[in-house]
């Protein structure tokens, strides 16, 4: 019998994928376009045994994170675009720490109060250091409701694993948007021990002292840590590039896109193959690391590739495509952002164009 | 022969690199003292602040968490609504506290976490220089008013405990002074009044503890504790605030 399925919107399925995947804690600050985020939690994470606290800023929120994360619990907090700025402090210092969480960009338009609507110019932020430091998190961008939803699996593990922050960059559009949900069958449910990890901090009982810090006066130490996680990032990077490419093989011209504008171009890139024009899509999933490696094997092959990014910014993940490209194939651009989405009309036109 | 005295268990028999004459050598050890006297050791986790005392865990000798600049309340309160059987208490200077970290404060308080919070006034910002700080005395010379503090320019000495002591969900406050024998043994017994209250769930508290900064004060150190009692104790008067 096929499982029923569940209808919601992309910020209930993020919530709901987070509870399902062990997250027991969660503090928030109301925002939108990630209110229905924070609602759910509310609602559902205590009956599943968790603390829900609405903080009484993005700051404390994520330093809540900071600590319940340090104490064991597996801990997310959310956000759009403003107050993922403010969160920045905390994220520095839960990679400082090297404390796994979960930190959600529902994004909005910038820059500073920007209005609402979707858009993808937080790009930059998410992917380089967005606080002060040499760190990175792990970055995931899902494109439908399920994903938001199986991402949350993902995420927590891969914080876990690296003990990193992660984050998964949705936007307006997809927080906002209603899909059919198909459950795991992993679900965590009920109260959630945290499992024992040997930096958390419990009480010193049966063993030495543990200290969470993020703080390396001495000379040489701090080095010698940013060494340690530039050690885990090149693990990262090897190991966590995670892209859907569609027609790859024959494509000459291959768009780039990702999240609610990979949507929006795969069904561009559809209706072009109907009428016959041999045109790809890479959509990126990993964000950081970046799927550089696909990008560099088509960029190897003999063929004659172009490829065009779509994006709702004024081109910020071009440059991790250009960076992968390393100037061996062209690469076009197409973007709007502060309310205005490239529409399947315009990436089909901009294809036309290119394709003259 | 009966043992009476020893180095406390919670406290790491090293030297500190804390200036002469400073304080919080002295509320270092109380905290020790007062966590081995509870039995509380393998339950306590310590949030330490941004300031003079950031490495207090190169200090103590129990679970210890670091806190970004002022946000020690908001981390305290992830570890304890985590772990609620823990022992969790803040130990944080005026500027972390009452500046950069006041809503984190504010609102820990008024939630009524069952946290504790140690508080070290010592009117001025150390670890930076010197500078003002929200407790700086009017008149005081700082690095950043050296003409003194003026009210017209940079307000009045900020009187947090009596403003955190207004919010409901405050269980204890009290200020207490380093600044004699007499009064440290008081300051003791506050801060173990604090640690107590949370063993029995009874929720926020929090001792601010006033302490000398001969180095910023530019006093030697039997000044500055003579100016705790003349001067400042004037400013924020002792005892039990709530």
């Amino acid at each position: 019998m096929a499982k029923s399925k569940i209808l919601m919107t992309g910020n209930e399925a993020i919530a709901l994928g987070a509870i399902d995947a062990g997250c027991r804690f969660y503090a928030g600050y109301p925002i939108t376009p990630q209110n229905e985020l924070t609602a759910f939690m509310a609602k559902n994470m205590p009956k599943a045994g968790g603390v829900f606290i609405q903080a009484e800023s993005e700051l404390a929120a994520v330093n809540m994170v900071l600590g319940a994360s340090a104490a064991g619990a597996r801990a997310m907090t959310s956000s759009s675009s403003p107050g993922i700025s403010l969160k920045q402090e905390g994220i520095s210092y839960i990679a400082g720490c090297r404390l796994p969480a979960v930190i959600v960009n529902v994004m909005r338009g910038g820059p500073g109060l920007g209005n609402i609507m979707p858009a993808q110019s937080d790009y930059f932020q998410a992917t380089r250091s967005g606080g002060h430091g040499d760190y990175h998190c792990l970055v995931l961008a899902p494109y439908s409701v399920q994903e938001a939803y199986d991402f949350m699996f993902k995420a927590f593990a891969l914080a876990d694993k690296y003990r990193n922050p992660v984050m998964i960059l949705g936007d307006g559009m997809l927080g906002q948007m209603m899909e059919p949900l198909q459950l795991s069958d992993n679900r965590k449910t009920g109260n959630q021990k945290p499992k024992t990890k040997i930096w958390m901090l419990t009480g010193c009982r049966g063993r030495k002292p543990n200290v969470v810090k993020s703080f390396y006066l001495q000379e040489g130490d701090l080095e010698k840590f940013n060494l340690t996680l530039q050690k885990e990032y090149r693990l990262i990077r090897q190991n966590e590039q995670l892209y859907e490419g569609i027609f790859l093989k024959d494509a000459k011209i291959i768009i780039v896109a990702y999240g609610t504008m990979a949507r929006i171009a795969k069904g561009a890139v559809k209706k072009l193959r109907k009428a016959g024009k041999k045109i790809g899509l890479i959509r990126p999933i990993s964000l950081w690391p970046f799927p550089g490696n696909i990008f560099r094997r088509l960029a190897a092959s003999p063929k004659r590739l172009s490829f065009l990014v779509v994006e709702m910014s004024y081109g910020q993940m071009i440059e991790d495509v250009l960076l992968s490209l390393n100037g061996k194939s062209p690469v076009e651009f197409l973007g709007r952002s502060g309310g205005g989405i490239p529409s399947e009309e315009e990436i089909i036109n901009k294809i036309k164009i290119l394709m003259k | 022969m009966k043992k009476i005295f020893s180095y406390p268990k919670s406290l790491k028999n090293v030297p500190t690199h804390y200036c002469p004459g400073c304080g919080h050598g002295i509320a270092h050890r109380l905290v020790a003292e007062i966590v081995d006297e509870l039995g509380i050791r393998e339950k306590v986790i310590a949030v330490a602040p941004v300031g003079c005392a950031v490495v207090a865990y190169d200090y103590w000798d129990f679970d210890c968490c670091e806190a970004a600049h002022g946000r020690a309340a908001a981390v305290a309160t992830g570890i304890k609504r985590a772990r609620p059987g823990n022992i969790v208490f803040t130990y944080q200077g005026d500027g972390d506290l009452a500046a950069i970290g006041t809503n984190e404060t504010i609102h820990a308080a008024n939630r009524g976490e069952n946290i504790s919070i140690v508080f070290i006034n010592n009117a001025v910002y150390g670890m930076t220089g010197g500078q003002l700080a929200p407790t700086t005395l009017l008149g005081q010379k700082t690095a950043t008013t050296p003409e003194g503090r003026k009210a017209g320019s940079e307000g009045f000495p900020l009187k947090i405990s009596e403003m955190l002591a207004r919010l409901p969900a405050v269980k204890y406050i009290e200020r207490v002074s380093l600044h004699s024998p007499q009064e440290v043994i008081k300051a003791k017994k506050a801060i173990k009044q604090a640690f107590l209250n949370q063993v029995n769930n009874l929720g926020f508290s929090l001792v601010e503890v006033l302490s000398a900064c001969p180095t910023y004060w530019d006093m030697p150190a039997k000044n500055a504790l003579d100016w705790i009692r003349d001067v400042m104790s004037k400013e924020f008067p002792l005892g039990r605030i709530k």
